[in-house]
């Protein structure tokens, strides 16, 4: 059931911590299809997916009221939702955004693209950085001062500099979501590896590990529950910075599109942008949140 | 038990070393120990003059009130952390004194109060932890090992559970399963069966009893129960209110294998009414002190 020399060195090395390498996914309860159905049929026999229905109906129809039939003050402006739906909807859409237009998709797989490439490499980076900033007290010491000032600085006030350092827009933009996602990831890395009982390191010890034993087999399982904590803090924070970054520097993305909607009074334009944000959101965290379960078999059995 | 065969098995985890008779392994010497701790300008002196020898292959019990350095003396011997003053050695190795600690090894494996299984590693990978980190064994040798132990220790039908899916008690055998797999020369318990429920208490004790008959090893438990102490150890050393020094032995001269049917003999409650009256004085002195209770 484990994967051998084989397999990817990743693979190999996750194995070698004692977690749960890609082997096990078959038995992963949330890939099957009959589960997914069982708990599909199980939600529906419970109130929430009726009253969630009723939430979102209701928060339709005040819209609906606010912006299109009362045209409530502060509401003037805004597209209630017949009017995105009629532009989301439509095959002729009056803005040429909709679900049938190529362009459409065309700005979501940018800022997909741009979080992603900025995710994974603030994960790539954020992730040691925290673990050794745990492991280590003399490495803390050098880099957690600076770390520690260079976090709270709002990401917006990036954007500048970021322009001034890059070449081109693809090169800032991306720069400045890496930035929002790193500081979470790294915090949180650095918070999971406090986290550890000290009992397990000493334990460790007890039975013989070596420290990079302990790096590998303490430190980086027993900050993996913090570190998925942070992955999805983190990714919300990518699209939060993404999205600054598109409205100035961006040529395309969703962000782009939002500032543009605005500036050439595309309003319902606006909205779906903002919408999908949303949903992009949503997705990316619940990626995450699946990636985690399947690192940490442990804490998923522990919940069930 | 059948753990004996498994002890003296070639293919076994346990056969790793040449033969030492298993007498001569494992004899603890703790010559006038103190032990100052000096958190923040704090002068607490844990332990003070603390002699006592452990003859190798004894199963040692000590008892004494809350906060009287129990802890802080195991924890000198696994290598926690060093001592002011003495030696302790471990077959005539000094292992640790003020000059000189020696860092935590297999040699000396500690079962932790409230365990320290790892919650990301199965039952099974977590009773293969030390033979692999040490290199002893490769990792398809060691889970076959590791399955020995397991079947051997009743264990077999949790090898691919986690910790956190199985009882309080089955992780404390898992957690002596582990110990018992690097062949340790001691074994160190502290408090391990302190959260328990009596019953469940009362299981894990006989458990350990049927591993110490089968391996002897020298073993050094924990306790501030009066009751687990008799029925466990051969001698039970009664440790003084802080600092922590002997006050007293006790030699239990009950037979092994032992069994719950000594609680109602005699014996054994003469020996009780011997340890309750030193431990009492003990305690009374600490409460006197205004000796907040501590673990």
């Amino acid at each position: 059931m484990r994967p051998e020399l084989n397999k990817s060195v990743e693979a190999q090395s996750l194995a070698e911590q004692g977690m749960q390498a890609p082997s096990n996914i078959e038995e992963m309860p949330s890939l099957s299809w009959e589960m997914v159905l069982s708990r599909v049929k199980h939600a529906l026999g419970t109130s929430s997916p009726y009253l969630a229905a009723v939430g979102l109906l209701s928060f339709l129809l005040a819209g609906w009221l606010l912006c299109e039939v009362l045209k409530a003050p502060l509401f003037e402006k805004v597209p209630g939702p017949v009017a995105v739906a009629s532009e989301w909807f439509a095959r002729q859409p009056t803005f040429g955004m909709s679900i049938f237009t190529a362009d459409y998709y065309m700005h979501i797989w940018k800022s997909c693209w741009r979080v992603l490439q900025a995710f994974t490499l603030a994960t790539l980076l954020g992730v040691p950085l925290g673990l050794f900033m745990g492991w280590s007290k003399v490495f803390r010491d050098y880099t957690f001062p600076v770390f520690e000032t260079l976090r709270p600085i709002p990401m917006l006030s990036w954007v500048p500099l970021a322009i001034l350092m890059f070449p081109g827009r693809e090169g800032s933009v991306i720069y400045v979501t890496f930035l929002g996602s790193f500081f979470a990831t790294t915090l949180n890395t650095l918070l999971g590896v406090e986290s550890i009982d000290e009992v397990y390191f000493r334990a460790a010890r007890c039975l013989g590990s070596s420290q990079r034993q302990i790096f590998f087999r303490i430190i980086l399982p027993g900050s993996l529950p913090f570190i998925f904590t942070g992955l999805q803090i983190s990714v919300g924070y990518a699209w939060f910075c993404l999205v600054a970054g598109e409205m100035i520097a961006g040529e395309f993305g969703l962000g782009y599109l939002i500032w543009n909607a605005y500036m050439t009074v595309q309003y319902p334009v606006l909205v779906i942008a903002m919408i999908t944000l949303g949903f992009l959101g949503w997705f990316s965290s619940a990626l995450v949140r699946l990636a985690g379960r399947r690192l940490m078999q442990w804490q998923v059995r522990e919940i069930a | 038990m059948i753990l004996s065969q498994l002890i003296g098995n070639d293919g076994g985890a346990l056969a790793e070393k040449p033969a030492i008779s298993e007498a001569a392994a494992g004899k603890i010497s703790i010559r006038d120990v103190g032990i100052i701790y000096d958190p923040e300008g704090v002068h607490v002196v844990a332990v003070k003059n603390c002699s006592l020898e452990i003859p190798a292959g004894e199963f040692c019990v000590i008892v004494g009130p809350s906060g009287c350095g129990k802890t802080t003396l195991l924890n000198a011997i696994a290598g926690f952390h060093g001592v002011t003053s003495g030696e302790i050695y471990l077959d005539d190795e000094l292992l640790c004194s003020p000059e000189k600690t020696t860092d935590p090894g297999a040699d000396r494996i500690v079962v932790f109060q409230n365990g320290a299984l790892f919650p990301w590693n199965t039952v099974l990978e977590n009773v293969i932890y030390g033979p692999v980190v040490q290199g002893k064994m490769t990792r398809p040798e060691a889970r076959e090992a590791g399955h020995e132990m397991l079947l051997q220790m009743g264990l077999s039908g949790i090898s691919h559970s986690y910790p956190s899916e199985i009882s309080s008690g089955m992780r404390r055998r898992v957690e002596i399963a582990r110990a018992m797999m690097n062949d340790p020369k001691v074994l160190l318990l502290d408090e391990p069966f302190r959260a328990m429920d009596a019953l469940t208490k009362t299981v894990i004790q006989k458990y350990l009893l049927d591993v110490y008959d089968a391996s002897n090893k020298t073993v050094f438990f924990i306790t501030h129960d009066l009751e687990e102490a008799i029925f466990l150890g051969t001698r039970v050393f009664v440790m003084t209110t802080r600092p922590g020094q002997m006050k007293k032995v006790i030699q239990v001269e009950i037979p092994r294998p032992r069994d719950f049917r000594v609680l109602s003999s005699e014996h054994y409650r003469d020996l009780k009414e011997e340890v309750i009256e030193a431990v009492h004085e003990e305690a009374k002195k600490a409460f006197e002190a205004g000796e907040r209770e501590r673990a």
